[in-house]
């Protein structure tokens, strides 16, 4: 290929070579996504029958939103705390986390989603239950209270999903953080401690708000991917968008409708926010 | 220690690194006030023995004095004791995210506590120490190496240090920068600043050190005066090191 483009029409001038390099490198793709978008936008208000699918599963957006908000923050601590862990020297912290990491790694994010959701968040909460009526039973019932007081029946679905979402992508996260940690020269830390910070006054002030910097754009491209992730949650029957758009879909036969404006909405969020993302990266860059 | 004025005591220090004996069985005693100057062939031992003296390594055996205070692997004392030594890297290491102000404030707030206000004029008055307060509000990609280098000594002196310690401070400074931080770190000397530079400016060596260590092979060769270097060095090693190095 690279050799074809080196050796094709060796007679064009420079500048039509450029005008050339221009067209091919402008964001086709954009356009032709906009197109579409602008056709199902089109089809959505002049067309009854999107018209009613969108109406009907724009009602999941705010749980789309609300869960990709919330498991996103929560993944963002697990995954700085995993991060932090991997790089630690103390064995046992650094051992915990990197069996964290590997394990979520390892499985694939529906299926932890179910084991999460319908088995580690219930196994957890009754051993949590017992523990608080052990205490009772013993004459602590004061902290026995905060053990019994959440059971299995008050954490709905659309919490498991968060927790199993946020567990999940904290895995992913940690590793951005580590290797956004380690990309700071040694001489970074070396500075701060030989004016006598301690190391979690250096990781503060120094380490972290450089490696956050430098990691922004990855963090920004695995929101964009848990927005498309949050779908999963639809397994547990937590109505977001894709949920919603099934139900739609299922009584009314109406799949085709459905179905693409279901993805038009998602492609909409996800291409806006790459977008924003691309602009924060170039941001970066020329601030350096 | 009984003799306190000895600000640095090494015993028989070692540092290996896997089979390399980086330092290898040194000694010093470092009265206050003073500027010694270790000179040596690159690998010798001399950042790592710097880097030992504020804990940076942590030394294989041996023990270290600072202050009458015996360093050991409590992580406590070794924060305090650090505060109490500034260093100066070869690669000036400033906080790229935060201005030369921020830089040299940064620590005396989390570790001397002291208030924004009181360490933003102790930055001030080091800043115009060493001849750059216009600079204060320039983040270091923006400023050249001598000034860096310099801030970093700022950030170093507004801790209030008992001890410099210099790791070829110079030695990543294009040939015109060189004389504005040499300049400040004869003045330290002047000043009664206890020193451990490690570098290779004969004029600073000839103009502001009380003593020269000659290193190699992570051994100290010869102990003397500048005197006794230039004029009188003992050993072939020194000679043939001299020889090198005034060649240029
Ligand atoms: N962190 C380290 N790991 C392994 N070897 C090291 C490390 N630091 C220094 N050394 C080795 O120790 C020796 C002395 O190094 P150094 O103290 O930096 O010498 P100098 O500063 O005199 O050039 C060299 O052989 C160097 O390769
Ligand atoms: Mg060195």
């Amino acid at each position: 290929m690279a050799e074809q483009f080196q050796t094709v029409d060796p007679i064009i001038t420079a500048d039509a070579l450029s005008s050339k390099r221009r067209l091919r490198d402008l964001p086709w793709w954009l356009f032709a996504l906009f197109l579409i978008a602008i056709y199902v936008f089109f089809a959505i208000s002049a067309n009854e029958d999107y018209n009613a699918a969108f109406v009907f599963i724009k009602t999941g957006l705010i749980i789309t939103i609300k869960t990709t908000l919330i498991s996103y923050s929560i993944a963002i601590i697990f995954g700085l705390l995993a991060g932090l862990g991997r790089i630690s020297k103390n064995v046992v912290i650094n051992n915990i986390a990197r069996l964290y990491v590997e394990l979520i790694r390892g499985i694939p994010i529906l299926v932890l989603i179910f084991f999460i959701a319908l088995v580690g968040v219930p196994v957890l909460v009754n051993w949590l239950n017992d523990f608080g009526f052990w205490l009772s039973d013993n004459g602590v019932g004061f902290f026995g209270k905060l053990f019994t007081a959440v059971t299995n029946q008050d954490i709905s679905m659309i919490t498991r999903a968060i927790i199993a979402l946020a567990v999940t992508y904290g895995a992913y996260l940690a590793e951005i953080f580590r290797a956004g940690i380690q990309s700071i020269v040694k001489g970074q830390m070396e500075a701060a401690r030989s004016l006598g910070m301690s190391y979690g006054q250096s990781m503060r002030y120094v380490i972290l708000p450089q490696a956050i910097r430098n990691v922004l754009p990855a963090l920004g491209n695995d929101f964009v991917a848990m927005v498309k992730d949050s779908s999963l949650v639809s397994v547990l029957a937590v109505r977001d968008i894709t949920q919603v758009a099934r139900l739609y879909a299922g009584s009314t036969f109406r799949f085709r409708e459905a179905y693409i404006v279901l993805a038009v909405m998602y492609l909409t969020m996800t291409v806006m926010l790459s977008l924003l993302v691309q602009l924060l990266e170039r941001r970066l860059k020329t601030h350096e | 220690m009984s003799n306190s004025d000895h600000i640095i005591v090494v015993k028989n220090l070692h540092k290996h690194f896997g089979t390399i004996k980086a330092v290898d069985g040194v000694s010093i005693d470092i009265e206050r006030g003073k500027v010694v100057v270790v000179i040596g062939p690159s690998g010798s031992g001399k950042s790592t023995l710097l880097r030992c003296i504020n804990h940076l390594e942590e030394p294989t055996s041996g023990e270290i004095w600072i202050d009458g205070e015996k360093l050991t692997h409590a992580t406590k004392q070794i924060n305090e004791i650090r505060a109490e030594i500034g260093m100066v890297f070869q690669l000036f290491n400033l906080f790229p995210h935060l201005t030369a102000m921020e830089n040299v404030t940064l620590a005396q707030r989390v570790v001397r506590h002291r208030s924004q206000a009181e360490a933003e004029q102790i930055a001030i008055e080091k800043l115009q120490r060493v001849g750059i307060p216009e600079k204060a509000d320039s983040y270091p990609a923006n400023l050249s190496g001598g000034q860096q280098q310099r801030v970093a000594i700022a950030r170093a002196l507004a801790m209030n240090p008992k001890i410099m310690l210099f790791d070829e401070p110079t030695s990543a400074l294009d040939p015109e920068m060189i004389k504005e931080v040499l300049d400040v770190m004869m003045d330290l000397a002047q000043e009664g600043m206890t020193m451990v530079c490690v570098s290779h400016e004969m004029g600073f060596v000839r103009s502001a050190a009380d003593e020269v260590i000659f290193m190699d092979f992570g051994k100290i060769v010869e102990h003397t005066t500048p005197d006794g270097l230039f004029n009188n060095p003992q050993h072939d090693r020194t000679k043939l090191f001299l020889s090198q190095i005034l060649e240029h």
